[in-house]
């Protein structure tokens, strides 16, 4: 763990990938002391403060209702990585299950899991995801629900690969001629050695998932108003451009910082927990 | 190796086992009606080039796969293909790789008590002790049961490798190639391990290898194979002396040749590094 910790802060990239997701992940939990102006989350109207540019004390500028955008970006990121947290507490152990159930045990298992894998990943995951939400009706919930719809099976195959290489080595072999079961084999044995994959991913994946959450709700598909959310703040703020510049830029601003941040992090990851041995 | 071979019947039996692998279009028999017998307490070795099936014979002792023809037999009774745990404990294994055999995620202790658990061997508390002792056994200080695999040398990987298997308390131990991938005083110190723990736990060996130099070292009786079949058996003097098969002949011809001046050096050395 410290090793990691050295290594991560001895690339420059790593750092800055540190930095940017220590960033959002702070704003998030502490936007309730950091937000100049709590109450702008919700359904607030400001007449006397409406559509300005960036001035003090509104930095990046007031909505068309008068609402602080600073504010409402802090509050976004907290619905954002709320979600990500969300959707990867559902779909890694799902995909993780399936992935190594279809690698370690083959014959049918295989066929039949990584078939009905195969069938979610060949849908666009924003097609499935909207037609999800097209189905159900548009919360934060349903929002989970289709995002993670459409992100198991990546886990699913990624776990299924590592799987068959590492059920080739010998240690598999020797649990099998002790005698384990194969839920221990799998899930004792095998699946501490897909951990750095999967930790890799999971980093790389809450940018992502905030990314395509993002896309939903800029389609007018994901977390409803009053509530504030980076895809729809800039799906709103793009019908005001170039104008009210303040509208689309931070908001996108946000959603960059945030997915680079966790791609920074992820790839660091990836390079350090490849070479942990 | 080993004179005091008293108990005569046989632990381990092998009728008229063949295995034939399906490639694509065509059948390769890989063990072509081989029959062998172990003894308890004995080191049987079996010795042949790569391919000449003598891991596919080791496979199917295990109960990796099953033979296509024939059958195995544990104190007389017949091994099914399927086996069961009590059957799973008397037969173990030590493999080739102790880089690969070990898992580099789980601590020693954890790999040893896997064995302890699957088989409910002691009560909880006791298993501690257990894999202590164990460690021990094989030579190594008990608290290497709180390190990882990757902390560890080749040579005390195939220690830990050789304790996991003990901790089973099983009959046979079916060795495949336990030293090839260590180096030769490493080697050496395991060979003579392997023989103490044979004697102690009077223990019957199977020891598949090419090496015919280990082979001196070890083993009581050699079964050579050649292609799939069994073309030669015979006590290990015998082998070296007056081997009767072509084929042994030319795998003893292939054995480098160490000259008595190499020889006077290699006791110095070997004074010197027991001494040291």
């Amino acid at each position: 763990m410290r090793r990691t910790l050295s290594i991560l802060l001895s690339n420059p990239l790593s750092v800055i990938g540190l930095i940017l997701v220590g960033t959002v992940v702070f704003s998030a939990v502490f936007a309730d002391l950091i937000a100049p102006f709590p109450s702008h989350r919700g359904a607030v109207v400001d007449f006397t403060n409406f559509n300005q540019p960036p001035h003090w004390p509104n930095i990046f500028g007031t909505d068309l209702v008068g609402r602080d955008v600073f504010s409402r970006i802090l509050y976004a990121y907290r619905i954002s990585l709320l979600l990500g947290v969300v959707v990867l507490a559902i779909a890694v152990p799902i995909g993780v299950t399936v992935g190594l159930a279809a690698g370690y045990l083959g014959g049918w298992a295989e066929f039949i899991l990584m078939r009905l894998t195969d069938v979610f990943l060949s849908i666009p995951p924003l097609v499935l995801a909207m037609s999800v939400m097209g189905v159900l009706e548009p919360t934060l919930t349903n929002g989970m629900l289709a995002v993670t719809t459409m992100w198991w099976p990546w886990y699913a195959r990624l776990v299924y690969n590592v799987t068959r290489s590492e059920a080739q080595e010998g240690y598999v072999l020797a649990a099998e001629i002790i005698g384990a079961s194969r839920l221990h084999i799998m899930f004792r044995e095998i699946l501490p050695n897909c951990v750095p994959s999967i930790v890799t991913k999971m980093t790389l994946d809450l940018g992502f998932v905030i990314l395509i959450a993002s896309s939903l709700s800029f389609l007018g598909l994901g977390v409803q108003a009053p509530t504030p959310d980076l895809g729809s703040m800039v799906a709103e703020g793009g019908n005001y451009l170039p104008d009210s510049w303040w509208l689309t830029v931070f908001p996108s601003l946000a959603i960059l910082i945030a997915v680079f941040g966790f791609n920074l992090l992820g790839d660091a990851l990836r390079q350090v927990l490849g070479s942990d041995q | 190796m080993n004179d005091a071979v008293a108990d005569l019947r046989p632990v381990v039996e092998a009728r008229n086992v063949s295995k034939i692998f399906l490639t694509g279009t065509h059948e390769v028999k890989a063990l072509d009606s081989v029959s062998l017998t172990a003894v308890r307490g004995e080191c049987l070795a079996i010795v042949g080039e790569s391919g000449s099936g003598k891991t596919t014979f080791a496979n199917m002792l295990l109960g990796i796969y099953p033979p296509s023809t024939g059958e195995f037999f544990l104190d007389g009774e017949l091994l099914p293909a399927r086996r069961t745990l009590p059957l799973r404990r008397s037969i173990q294994f030590v493999q080739q790789n102790p880089l690969s055999s070990l898992n580099p995620r789980r601590m020693v202790g954890a790999s040893l008590r896997l064995a302890l658990n699957v088989h409910e061997i002691g009560d909880r508390p006791g298993r501690k002790a257990r894999i202590g002792a164990l460690l021990e056994e094989v030579g190594l200080p008990a608290d290497f049961a709180h390190r990882y695999p990757s902390a560890l040398s080749g040579g005390q990987r195939q220690r830990v490798a050789i304790a996991r298997a003990l901790a089973c308390e099983p009959e046979v131990l079916v060795l495949d190639e336990p030293t090839s991938a260590l180096d030769v005083l490493v080697q050496a110190r395991v060979l003579k391990l392997l023989d103490e723990l044979r004697q102690r736990r009077n223990l019957t060996y199977v020891f598949i290898t090419h090496d015919l130099g280990v082979v001196r070292n070890i083993a009581d009786r050699v079964a050579v194979f050649e292609r799939g079949r069994l073309v030669e058996q015979a006590p290990t003097e015998t082998i070296f002396e007056q081997p009767a098969n072509a084929y042994t002949r030319s795998l003893i011809g292939a054995i480098p040749v160490i000259t008595d001046d190499e020889e006077a050096l290699r006791r110095k050395v070997m004074e010197e590094t027991s001494a040291g």
